[in-house]
């Protein structure tokens, strides 16, 4: 078959190429999985880019209207993606065909960088496949690492699957059901593979097998019937089994709805099998998002230093650096992860060198001092590897975003002004832009839904809560998120929430939206 | 589709990745094809949805390139559990003041500050070809397809030389191949001499020219529009038209493989336009209906002999003509001239302000019965959907 098929393998002249920036990266300490570079048209890539990197997903009109936008984009001239390359060991990456060496040459660079970042970092702990159970010390690993992510194969195998149920039930009928899914995806609990939950404990159903046991007063033997009368300790026994706290499920808030609906919702099995597939590949994606900054930022940081300190002649630093400066470009009312990230390692690894952090640095007031501060410890990079292994967008941010590095890079917050109708520059101050930003990387930009009780109102509704963090959910989005949520639970759903201040239950039966005041 | 997947799940518990991986890339293009249909199909729902207001908006006039309309369509966006947009804001990167506007401040979504490279709600410019968009059309205003008068079956058959073969008649020998196969034959048996440069054939070399039959459908269906161009007929009357026969150009041209457009344009006389004069002449004058459908009649005479063409004259007006004697010469005309040879004649009155719109009601008067003729008033823009299920409704 394969003899026929396009062949997107490297030519040899990259395949050089490829194993020079190999080395050098491999020189300056990145680890990484094997990488295994094709070579694709630009319609292949963007079919490939539409499928999020694999090759082979599910069947889904998304990947249709993600293909059609990128195709457009990249035939007007609007955008091209130079490189793409998936967390699968080893690592598939994608170029260009068409681009020139020197490009050609970044990407790699840049790939490798990546794939040491995959391997690396703690997050991506999470999509080891061979993991089983909880990952309890997500920087403890094997040596050497060489973990299961055969992620490729994983999700093609959850194309087939879909591609069953559709060949058994209709597209239309799964299709359907699969947007429903997609509108819950982003219900899940980020941390669920590190928390030590996510499995239910056996013990606690023991416990309810148990009989009641009435304590009894210590009595003589022929005392017994006097002491501990018959009939109190029935009456007792009574007492307690009525008494005994209504086993609550969840027990406590549970922040991973879809896992909670696959364990308890009246799913039929292909329902189940398609809610766990989405489940299964929104986590996989997890680490990604959860890492985008820090990862574009390492990637943007080590294709500059390979490329500029060993792997491009004069010749070609005009195209590097056009090329580059497009990468980093930023917009108004946009931030760009590869700018802000690779600023930001950069400036980690000159505090680090020049000692600029520690007690003494933060004690200092002396501004001329501070400005000329040179302690020659060059432990910049090897901070910065320990960073990348270490931190996540979030922690790093709050971590190394400092007022002097909010200034430099020209960082503001921006906000809608109702009075002029438009989007404006709000403060460049350090705190609004440090708060702004952890807001918008905190669970993704995403509110915090939990499901709160699976039998509100005893009637076997399902009641979520919505930790209001002062911004209201959009309303007409939560209305139709709570039909999909009505069509997995097959009753009832609430959602309690907060809008214009007023606390309020969100509910929808199956026919009619409704909205009534609310306290938990 | 499911071949694919099926095929896919092969690669499953091999410990190697499969050498042959290739073929994963080459599948996608089919794969995504199907994704791409299915969006297009939701897409086109869309459409049909706002197409009532779509076209009174008039946008979709310009065809772009050859045969593409270029159509905003929002991106679907699944709901989700987020939050309200405008209370959200975001972080920056650049120059500016606090209070300074976010680029052009009328854009009502501007890239969110969220620091993930979300596409955010952008609009999606979705093409839709022209026979899409008349597919579209016909489903929506349930068009019968249009039943032929049974000229479809006119069509030439050409002799068209596309290959070679070894037998044939000796007229169609083909002299260059006949030589080179022999030629090649000399040198590979090695009888061919240098010095002595003689090839003769023998018949195994001998090649001829073979043909294909092919029938092609003859161009069939003429549209001829007369619109009158008197005083009273103003600009928007003239929008009107114009929207009314884009969509009737894009019907009968799904329709018909090869439809032809003439244009008439008329006051006291009438005389024949090219497209572009047809839609912008401004003039004045008064109104003698009759001219153009005597035009219209000759045109026919000249170029469109009835028993290979499907014939559609389309008159627009707003219905005032200049004296009850005209009126009788059109109705004239138009029963033995142009009715006899035609599929269908249309009538389309706009509303005017100055117009008495009195000639829609003389020709219902005449042909009320004839299901030839095809009246319809239009009032406004709303009106124009309306207005073409009329016309195009029964089928002729």
């Amino acid at each position: 078959m394969s003899k026929f098929a396009l062949n997107t393998a490297l030519p040899r002249y990259l395949r050089a190429e490829q194993e020079r920036v190999e080395a050098v990266a491999r020189e300056y300490g990145l680890d990484f999985f094997p990488v295994i570079f094709e070579i694709l048209t630009y319609d292949q890539m963007n079919e490939i880019a539409a499928y999020g990197g694999f090759p082979s997903r599910y069947p889904h009109w998304r990947y249709g209207m993600e293909y059609e936008q990128l195709s457009k984009s990249y035939e007007y001239g609007l955008s091209k993606i130079y490189e793409m390359v998936i967390n699968n060991n080893p690592s598939y990456a994608y170029l260009l065909e068409g681009n020139s060496l020197t490009d050609q040459k970044l990407v790699m660079a840049h790939v490798y960088a990546h794939v040491d970042f995959f391997k690396n970092n703690f997050c991506f702990r999470s999509t080891d496949l061979d993991q089983k159970g909880n990952i309890i010390d997500p920087v403890r690993k094997t040596s050497p690492y060489d973990p299961d992510r055969r992620w490729i194969d994983k999700m093609a195998n959850h194309g087939s699957r879909v591609a069953r149920h559709i060949e058994r039930h209709g597209i239309n009928k799964v299709e359907d059901f699969i947007d429903r899914c997609l509108s819950l995806e982003n219900l899940i609990d980020p941390w669920q593979p590190f928390s030590g939950r996510g499995t239910t404990k056996k013990g606690d159903e023991e416990e309810d097998e148990k009989p009641i046991e009435v304590p009894r007063l210590r009595a003589k033997e022929y005392m017994e019937s006097f002491i501990n009368p018959e009939e109190y300790i029935e009456a007792k026994k009574k007492q307690l089994a009525r008494d005994k706290p209504e086993r609550k499920v969840p027990e406590r808030p549970e922040r991973d709805v879809l896992g909670f609906l696959l364990d308890h919702a009246p799913l039929e099995r292909w329902e189940r099998d398609v809610l766990e597939v989405i489940r299964d590949e929104a986590l996989y994606f997890v680490p990604q998002r959860q890492t985008k900054i820090m990862n574009e930022g390492w990637a943007a940081y080590w294709h500059s230093k390979i490329l500029t300190e060993k792997i491009l002649d004069a010749s070609e630093i005009i195209d590097y650096a056009d090329n580059n400066a497009g990468v980093m470009a930023t917009a108004p009312g946009r931030l760009n992860p590869y700018k802000v990230g690779v600023e930001l390692f950069r400036y980690i690894e000159e505090r680090w060198n020049k000692g600029r952090f520690g007690r003494e640095w933060e004690e200092c007031n002396d501004l001329d001092a501070k400005r000329s501060w040179d302690m020659r410890l060059g432990l910049g990079r090897q901070k910065i590897f320990q960073v990348r292994a270490l931190y996540n967008d979030v922690t790093f941010i709050d971590e190394f975003l400092t007022p002097d590095f909010v200034l430099e890079q020209k960082l503001y917050t921006f906000g809608f002004s109702g009075r002029n109708d438009r989007f404006e520059i709000e403060s460049r101050q350090f705190r609004d832009v440090k708060e702004k930003l952890l807001f918008s990387l905190t669970n993704f930009g995403d509110p915090y839904i939990r499901v709160i009780d699976a039998n509100h109102q005893n009637r076997g509704e399902l009641l979520l809560e919505h930790q209001h963090g002062g911004v209201d959910l959009r309303a007409d989005y939560a209305r139709e998120t709570l039909v999909s949520l009505v069509r997995c639970w097959k009753r009832p759903v609430s959602v309690a929430t907060r809008l214009d201040n007023k606390p309020v239950l969100l509910r929808y039966d199956g026919k009619e939206h409704s909205m009534t005041p609310y306290k938990l | 589709m499911r071949g694919t997947c099926l095929a896919a799940a092969q690669f499953v518990g091999q410990k190697e990745p499969p050498l042959d991986r290739i073929c994963y890339t080459s599948e996608v293009s089919l794969k995504i094809d199907q994704d791409h249909g299915r969006f297009r199909q939701i897409v086109r729902g869309r459409i049909r949805q706002n197409l009532r207001k779509y076209i009174s908006q008039g946008e979709l006039v310009g065809r772009k390139g050859k045969d593409l309309v270029s159509i905003p369509i929002p991106h679907i966006d699944i709901p989700r559990f987020r939050y309200g947009d405008k209370q959200r804001g975001g972080v920056g990167q650049g120059d500016g003041n606090p209070g300074d506007p976010i680029h052009g401040g009328d854009e009502k979504q501007p890239g969110q500050g969220q620091a993930g490279s979300d596409a955010g709600d952008h609009i999606l410019e979705v093409d839709v070809t022209l026979d899409e968009l008349a597919a579209i059309l016909g489903e929506e205003l349930e068009l019968p397809d249009i039943q032929d008068k049974g000229k479809n079956k006119i069509s030439n058959a050409h002799d068209r030389y596309s290959g070679i073969r070894r037998v044939g008649p000796e007229s169609l020998r083909h002299f260059k191949r006949t030589y080179r196969e022999a030629l090649k034959r000399m040198i590979a048996s090695g009888t061919f001499q240098h010095d002595k440069p003689v090839v003769v054939p023998v018949p195994d070399d001998k090649r001829y020219r073979s043909w294909k039959t092919v029938t092609e459908p003859v161009a069939n269906a003429v549209i001829i529009y007369m619109m009158d161009v008197s005083g009273s007929m103003g600009d928007e009357q003239k929008e009107i038209v114009r929207i009314e026969s884009f969509w009737i150009d894009a019907w009968l041209t799904k329709q018909y493989k090869g439809l032809e457009s003439r244009f008439i344009i008329h006051d006291a006389v009438a005389r024949e336009v090219d497209r572009d004069t047809f839609f912008h002449t401004r003039e004045s004058g008064g109104t003698m209906i009759s001219s153009a459908y005597k035009l219209c009649s000759q045109i026919i005479d000249a170029d469109y002999p009835p028993d290979e063409w499907n014939i559609y004259p389309f008159h627009f007006s707003d219905g005032d003509n200049w004296s009850m004697d005209d009126t009788l010469a059109c109705v004239d005309v138009l029963k033995n001239k142009v009715l006899p040879r035609a599929n269908m004649f249309a009538y389309g009155q706009v509303e005017s302000p100055y117009g008495s719109g009195q000639f829609i009601k003389d020709l219902r008067e005449h042909f009320g019965r004839d299901e030839r003729v095809v009246t319809s008033e239009i009032r406004d823009k709303d009106g124009i959907v309306g207005s073409i299920k009329d016309f195009l409704g029964k089928g002729k």
